[in-house]
């Protein structure tokens, strides 16, 4: 089934025999047809469609609304897994709240010298404005999606960990909902554990954290940019399946001293503002000035007590790609314990040594703007023609500290269907993870991505990427 | 309910009740092209007019042809109020406020937009008009199957409602308005063939062909046919029924939030001032201005709505 042995197949290993995960899967597999699973793929696309799963691409010239495809081979994890998983993303998770404490407050791991100074004060992800202050619950990265690449049966490594406002839960959610439609037999036969509960632990974790303002039962919203931006889709859903307001930033205003918004009735005070949109956009009176998507005097409210803002602003320190090297060390200063995940080698090329050396194996390396996301800006070595290469190497020679630099791994890979059956494709799998004072919750399960083109190994649905509905078996 | 949200709803429906009645103008315009080919052209140009887009349509043509008139009131993303644009404008009303809405509504209301875009991918060739205005009937019939099945009778579909009869009354006072004159008793030959395409016309641009066979004695009479479109209560286009409703569902609103506004005062004068009449003290007053005093009192209605009720910030 692989034609790829170079590469840790998850289904069927490097030997080609299914692995124990795969097992009732593949036993159910072999007996269908093949025409009518094709059938069934045609049939998500247009289920995705009539539901409007659709996200908008920034850069083209209509505000064209694009499906991102979606694969009907599940991915599997075993119970025994998932468990190692979910002991390493806590305690990753843990040490980066406790960082974020420290970082706006006493800068302990500074003073230990375990980061340099320098990476947290010229860092555009630092707010000053956040210094000294304490967020409700303690809590100041209430959502987490830790990106996790595998490159064999026992290794698997932290990619991100976006502590801002990751994105993509919608489809976790949507493509289970679409498996169960499309087999339902197939769940009767393997045993998979749930990841519907999501919207309900996500409105219980956020009204766990209501500010002191807050009197009776928390008030919580979703604000979103708006219908254009990319993710509209899944604010509206996450709102929806929730139960609370999505609104904008033109629905809210201060009134006397609280974030209230705009109803037929007049104006409601919100207690917890669940946030997509970016810190930068999020105060013009306290950030950019030409925001036009915030709430101005949010940050006043936020510092005084009278709103809680999920996650908190300025969490973007942590999930910073210049910090991301030292994660291990940030994790062992707060925890007292090893990482149990590990982090990708990282050259930062801001270090001259480390320049010079990206320099020359440019054609291996994974090269990512410090401050870019979704994949954008980013060179994959082995897949870039040597114009590109000679390209990127002028722009990282020009702002060296603007990049980092990683191995190209051999991510793992999973099955898809394709026209001549199936293919390995390369994954990567975002976890969805609730942080409140009492608990962190991990979904069983999370959003696989996966690159549909042959070879390649840029997942991001932007770039062409494609999901997978993730299975976690119970024990 | 966020102030937004309810304007997001009163305008989705606006713009759905809007396609429909382009629809059906353009299938009124369609039939008496057909039967009628001598008079087409003026038909086509009331049309236009009765859409309330004829400075928008004479800026891009000079005459009023079949296919040109055709183009602009189905497709053309020039023209704000085209069956294209209107199910566009909808659709985005409908992504703003999804979270008001069931998945059914949803749905229904992505699949219409899906299916228009389908049908209007190109110019309509006049064998393919019927089953075109009919899919738009259908797509529509659609969403308000799903809203009547599955939401909650709650503020959300008062403001729905409230979006899809003052849009309701506006095309039904427009579509007389435009035609007012083969109403007037002066002019009209009873029996004569062209008041009988005229008056079937204005029947089925507001799909009462049927409802007036039952109701009237069965002969074409212009005083029965204005009777039935601005002052029967039953007949669910007419203009009383259309400020019944708006009223009706104004006045849950006020029960619901237990406060009366503005809007609910003006919604029952203008109700009361429509049935203080009967269609001979009309038709003795001038029709033509009844109808140009119903639009502005209208509009004049639903913008009171939309600041009472803080649509916009």
């Amino acid at each position: 089934m692989s034609d790829a042995p170079d590469f840790f197949d998850e289904l069927s290993g490097y030997d080609g025999a299914p692995r124990g995960p795969y097992a009732d899967f593949c036993s159910w597999f072999d007996r269908q047809d093949p025409a009518r699973l094709r059938r069934k793929s045609k049939e998500a696309e247009v289920f995705f469609r009539r539901t409007g799963i659709t996200f908008n691409v920034y850069g083209q010239q209509e505000a064209s609304e694009r499906l991102i495809p979606f694969d009907i081979v599940p991915r599997i994890i075993s119970a025994r897994e998932w468990a190692r998983l979910t002991r390493g993303i806590e305690q990753r998770v843990r040490a980066i709240n406790a960082f974020l404490h420290d970082i706006y407050h006493r800068q302990e791991i500074l003073r230990a010298g375990r980061i340099p100074v320098e990476l947290i004060a010229r860092n555009e992800a630092f707010l000053p404005q956040m210094i000294g202050v304490s967020p409700p619950g303690g809590i100041y990265t209430h959502i987490v999606g830790t990106d996790i690449v595998r490159t064999g049966e026992d290794d698997f490594f932290v990619l991100e960990d976006n502590a801002r406002t990751p994105s993509g839960v919608s489809y976790m959610l949507e493509n289970r909902e679409t498996m169960l439609q499309m087999f339902p037999e197939l769940f009767s036969r393997v045993p998979v554990r749930e990841v519907g509960d999501y919207p309900k632990m996500l409105r219980r974790s956020l009204a766990a954290c209501a500010p002191p303002a807050c009197t009776g039962r928390p008030v919580v919203a979703v604000l979103t940019p708006g219908i254009h931006n990319s993710a509209y889709f899944e604010h509206s859903f996450l709102a929806d399946q929730m139960g609370v307001e999505l609104v904008e930033g033109d629905d809210l205003r201060l009134v006397d001293g609280r974030v209230a918004m705009r109803t037929t009735q007049g104006y409601t005070p919100i207690d917890v503002l669940y946030r997509r949109i970016d810190d930068d956009y999020l105060d013009p009176l306290n950030f950019n000035p030409a925001s036009m998507l915030g709430v101005p005097g949010i940050l006043d409210a936020y510092r005084a007590g009278q709103i809680t803002i999920a996650n908190a602003p300025g969490t973007g320190i942590a999930d910073d790609k210049a910090i991301y090297s030292y994660m291990p060390d940030i994790v062992e200063f707060y925890t007292g314990e090893k990482a149990i995940l590990k982090n990708v080698p990282t050259w930062r090329c801001s270090e001259p040594d480390s320049l010079a050396y990206v320099l020359e194996h440019l054609p291996e390396l994974v090269v990512k703007e410090v401050h870019g996301s979704g994949g954008y800006g980013m060179l994959v070595g082995p897949a870039a023609s040597k114009r590109e290469i000679a390209a990127f190497a002028d722009k990282l020679k020009s702002k060296p500290a603007a990049y980092i630099a990683q191995p190209t791994l051999a991510l793992s890979t999973v099955p898809v269907m394709t026209r001549s059956g199936l293919a390995p494709r390369h994954v990567d799998l975002r976890p969805f993870v609730l942080v409140s004072p009492n608990r962190i919750d991990i979904t069983p399960g999370g959003l696989t991505r996966v690159a549909m083109k042959a070879g390649s190994l840029v997942v991001n649905s932007s770039q062409g990427g494609g999901t997978k509905d993730t299975w976690v078996l119970e024990e | 309910m966020l102030g937004k949200t309810a304007g997001g709803l009163f305008w989705m429906f606006r713009f759905l009740e809007r396609s429909e009645n382009t629809a059906r103008l353009v299938d009124a315009g369609f039939r008496i092209a057909l039967t009628r080919s001598m008079a087409a052209e003026a038909e086509w140009a009331s049309v236009v007019g009765t859409a309330g887009v004829r400075d928008g349509y004479l800026a891009k043509y000079d005459e009023f042809r079949a296919a040109s008139v055709v183009d602009f009131l189905l497709r053309d993303r020039s023209n704000p109020s085209s069956v294209m644009s209107a199910i566009d404008s909808a659709r985005s009303n409908a992504r703003l406020v999804r979270t008001a809405l069931t998945r059914e509504v949803w749905e229904a209301t992505n699949e219409c937009w899906m299916a228009m875009k389908e049908v209007l991918r190109r110019p309509v060739s006049e064998n393919d008009l019927p089953d075109v205005l009919a899919t738009i009937r259908r797509q529509n019939a659609l969403v308000r199957g799903a809203l009547t099945g599955t939401m909650l009778r709650n503020d959300i579909y008062n403001f729905a409602h409230l979006g899809t009869f003052v849009e309701r009354a506006d095309n039904t006072a427009r579509i007389l308005d435009v035609k007012y004159y083969v109403l007037l008793p002066s002019v009209s030959f009873v029996g004569s063939s062209l008041d009988n395409v005229q008056w079937e016309t204005i029947l089925r641009s507001v799909s009462a062909q049927r409802a007036y066979r039952w109701l009237s004695d069965g002969d074409a009479n212009p005083k029965q046919i204005a009777n039935m479109i601005i002052l029967d209560q039953r007949m669910p286009r007419s203009l009383a029924f259309c400020t019944g409703q708006i009223r009706e569902n104004l006045n849950l609103l006020a029960a619901n939030y237990g406060v009366r506004l503005a809007c609910h005062d003006q919604a029952e004068a203008a109700e009361q001032r429509l049935l203080d009449n009967s269609i001979d003290t009309i038709f003795e007053n001038g029709l033509h201005q009844f109808l140009s005093d119903f639009i502005v009192s209208n509009r004049a209605l639903g913008l009171r709505i939309e600041q009472d009720y803080r649509f916009y910030g």
